[in-house]
């Protein structure tokens, strides 16, 4: 029966009602890097462990992805591309993750903003499964 | 010992219907050697790169099948530097007094694809089917943090924009040799918020070539030798904010770019207040301003006040992109860099016509950077 499966097998926890991405923290020098890596990029170690990052988070930096990526690599249909938002959003382990953003308004992002994780629908595979990505929407009023 | 330049060569950039990037490759090696006044059986060591080009060294056989050493060497946007640094280093380590440096490239329309397989650059392929691994995407990103950072303006990226296109206007061997008024790309339609359609170079088609000898011989080829006073290449540093990576840290370092200009001014006992002319990568507008304060020409957010007195513009306290850049002259990614060392030569050496920077320059700089975090730099002087 289709399901919903991941876009890529240990991005995030899923399936979660809250579901977190997976990074590496270095056993040695403690950097935090996303997605998980066997060895440390900052420090040439070769010992991490796979920890779940922060939900919420800052925007960063963004941008309003305008025209259809080159395909391949990007799956998406061309025919009725929508412009996406894509940001880094900072988190509270000390890392800049870049993900698409649920909104392509440019009046919606600041830098600075609240925002948090959810997981979405992004295509179909050719078992009928939908496949989700990650992505960061603006964090909801209090 | 030094090493001069003492022959340059180009096929000009832009489209060339009909012509391989190995015969563009040629012609601008054949431009070079003339202009040392040699044959290509004089030369001892060569090095050539190119992204689409599977061995550019096969051009062997159009130049003549002499038996010397010859690499291949590929980095990106940082290809050409590098290439002019590794038949420098030839030479430094005596394999011969006589070497070339050759880029050479033919890209189809459209922003670059990183391909159908992002595990050949260390990537999960999601990474890419999700919409994300697009240069202009990430450039944009790093100006619209840059401009928040440090106050840069909108109306300083169309200047800039601007100053490309008209120098362009002046170079007869550039790409796009019309001037835009600054509505036109103003009010060109946004690509990656916050740039825009003229804000961005795009993929071309070129070549360019440099003969160099041991300097203490270069009396022997030619009266206006350039010498190349450092010549330096830097990978990134982890905390770099560069393309293609889903993740960076939030403690930032300096870029490729900082550490390749800082160790080149270093090694040329040269500084950036000593430069006369100077080309730095300008992929687009954003990365032209910041590379102004990355490679020392300014301090970060001057560049606002600098682009608006019109201090890069030729004549100005210093001139950038003379040529007209990668905007108006595309990026063939194998040849760009040395496109940019031919310029500053022309402009050492005066020969540079309706661009010629006044005062007779003595001392100038060039300056490559892209994917994934990787900067060349050099310091010129006659
Ligand atoms: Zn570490």
């Amino acid at each position: 029966m289709p399901s919903q499966i991941p876009i890529q097998e240990g991005l995030f926890t899923w399936p979660s009602e809250e579901p977190r991405l997976l990074g590496s923290r270095c056993c040695g020098c403690g950097e935090v890097s996303f997605p998980v890596q066997k060895s440390c990029p900052a420090c040439t170690g070769d010992e991490t462990e796979a920890i779940p990052l922060a939900r919420e988070g800052t925007l960063w930096t963004w941008t309003i992805q305008r025209f259809p990526p080159p395909a391949p690599p990007f799956i998406g249909d061309r025919e009725s591309f929508e412009p996406f938002g894509v940001g880094y959003v900072e988190l509270a382990e000390g890392v800049r993750v870049e993900s698409r953003l649920t909104v392509n308004d440019p009046a919606q992002l600041e830098i600075g903003m609240k925002m948090e994780l959810v997981v979405e629908p992004f295509d179909r595979d050719a078992d009928g499964n939908e496949r989700m990505l990650f992505a960061f929407r603006p964090a909801a009023a209090a | 010992m030094d090493v001069a330049i003492i022959g340059i060569g180009l096929h000009p950039f832009g489209r060339h219907e009909g012509v391989s990037a190995m015969e563009m490759g040629v012609v601008a090696a054949n431009r070079a050697l003339a202009d040392a006044g040699i044959r290509w059986a004089d030369v001892q060591h060569a090095c050539a790169g190119s992204l689409e080009v599977l061995q550019p060294d096969t051009m062997n056989k159009f130049m003549g099948l002499t038996g010397i050493p010859f690499t291949n060497l590929f980095n990106g946007c940082a290809t050409g530097g590098n290439l002019m640094l590794s038949a420098a280093n030839a030479i430094l380590a005596g394999a011969g007094d006589v070497a070339i440096a050759i880029g050479m490239d033919k890209h189809p329309r459209g922003a670059f694809s990183v391909g159908d397989d992002l595990a050949g650059l260390g990537l999960g392929q999601w990474y890419g089917e999700a919409g994300m691994a697009v240069n202009p995407q990430f450039f944009s990103m790093k100006t619209m943090r840059y401009m928040h950072d440090h106050g840069i303006s909108e109306d300083c990226l169309h200047r800039v924009a601007m100053k490309a296109f008209e120098n362009g206007a002046r170079n007869p061997d550039a790409w796009r040799r019309k001037a835009l008024s600054y509505e036109e790309i103003a009010e060109s339609p946004l690509v990656c918020d916050p740039l825009r359609k003229y804000h961005f170079c795009s993929p071309s088609e070129g070549a360019a070539a440099m003969v160099l000898c041991r300097a203490d011989q270069a009396a022997r080829y030619t009266t206006n030798p350039i010498y190349i006073r450092a010549d330096v290449f830097r990978t990134r540093l982890y905390g770099s904010f560069e393309v293609m990576h889903p993740s960076v840290p939030a403690n930032a370092r300096p870029s490729p770019s900082v550490q390749a200009s800082q160790a080149a001014y270093e090694a040329a006992g040269i500084g950036p207040e000593d430069l006369d002319v100077a080309q730095v990568q300008d992929t687009e507008v954003g990365h032209e301003i910041m590379h102004m304060a990355e490679c020392g020409f300014c301090k970060d957010g001057e560049q606002e006040a600098w682009v608006k007195a019109g201090e890069t513009k030729i004549g100005g306290r210093l001139p950038i992109n003379t040529d007209g850049g990668l905007l108006a002259n595309g990026e063939p990614v194998g040849a760009s860099g040395l496109r940019q060392i031919h310029e500053v030569c022309l402009q050492l050496r005066g020969e540079a016509g309706d661009r010629q920077v006044p005062g007779k320059p003595r001392v100038g700089f060039t300056h490559v950077y892209g994917f994934p975090g990787v900067s060349c730099a050099t310091v010129l002087s006659r």
